[in-house]
């Protein structure tokens, strides 16, 4: 597992994160991204959006906000929640964004482990397992905000994992 | 909405190189659309789940007027 690239955001904030011309020689990706909105209210809705676009997606997600839980399906691009300005300030949610075979001109699948941050008992936390059908191999990544911006001093990784030297993954 | 949007960070993976852009309207648009499908979806979501309280509590209800105790239909249905 190898890090690509970092972005932090700057002084004014930014509408999307976008990771472009991602080299083809990783077998997987994984971003993980620290984070918080701008938007007025608890939680605004992280994007991810393959090659810069929206659709081909079909995912599950199960989600609990410290009152609730609930599971149901989506077609968004939705890969996990982030604080909004109403939360605890100066907290930042967090996202691990695992994605599969991004070289590959079938599926792939995404699956995220997103929470939260507020000092208080309403916030939400999710996992969401997604298909993402295009048949095109993702050069970029995009992340982006639903209802807000990216706050100064969100952070995003993205990384590279190989297979093993077999051309499998080696678990020892 | 549309007007606290302006830039987005762009980092090529292959140079290092970093660009604050700023968002076209096309790109305004599409968050736009993604929005309104978001909260579509979201109203759905909130109203399926209203549909099931509201059938969850009627059961209960029922059961109750059969007779069962709390503990029993909560033992039974949770």
């Amino acid at each position: 597992m190898q890090a690509i690239e970092t972005v932090t955001v700057g002084s004014g904030g930014a509408a999307s994160i976008t990771f472009s011309s991602i080299p083809d020689t990783y077998t997987d990706l994984m971003i993980v991204v620290s984070s918080r909105s701008t938007v007025s209210g608890v939680n605004d809705a992280l994007d991810l959006l393959p090659n810069g676009a929206s659709g081909n997606n079909s995912l599950r997600y199960l989600r609990g906000d410290g009152s609730s839980v609930q599971s149901g399906s989506e077609t968004t691009n939705l890969v996990s929640y982030t604080p909004g300005a109403t939360t605890t300030s100066d907290t930042f949610g967090n996202a691990s964004i695992y994605i599969t075979n991004y070289t590959s001109t079938s599926s792939k699948s995404i699956s995220t482990d997103g929470v939260g941050e507020n000092n208080a008992t309403s916030v939400r936390s999710a996992i969401i397992a997604t298909l993402h059908s295009g048949t095109t191999a993702f050069t970029s990544l995009e992340l982006s905000l639903r209802n807000g911006n990216f706050v100064e001093h969100s952070t995003a990784t993205l990384y590279g994992i190989l297979a093993g030297s077999d051309g499998s993954t080696t678990v020892t | 909405m549309a007007n606290e949007i302006s830039t987005k960070i762009v980092i090529n993976c292959s140079t290092g190189v970093r660009e604050v852009l700023e968002l076209t309207q096309a790109e305004i648009d599409e968050r736009e659309a993604m929005r309104i499908e978001s909260e579509k979806a979201q109203a759905a979501q909130d109203k399926a789940q209203k549909a099931t309280a509201a059938k969850k509590l009627s059961g209960r209800n029922k059961l109750l007027a059969l007779g069962l105790t709390e503990a029993e239909v909560t033992a039974l249905v949770g």
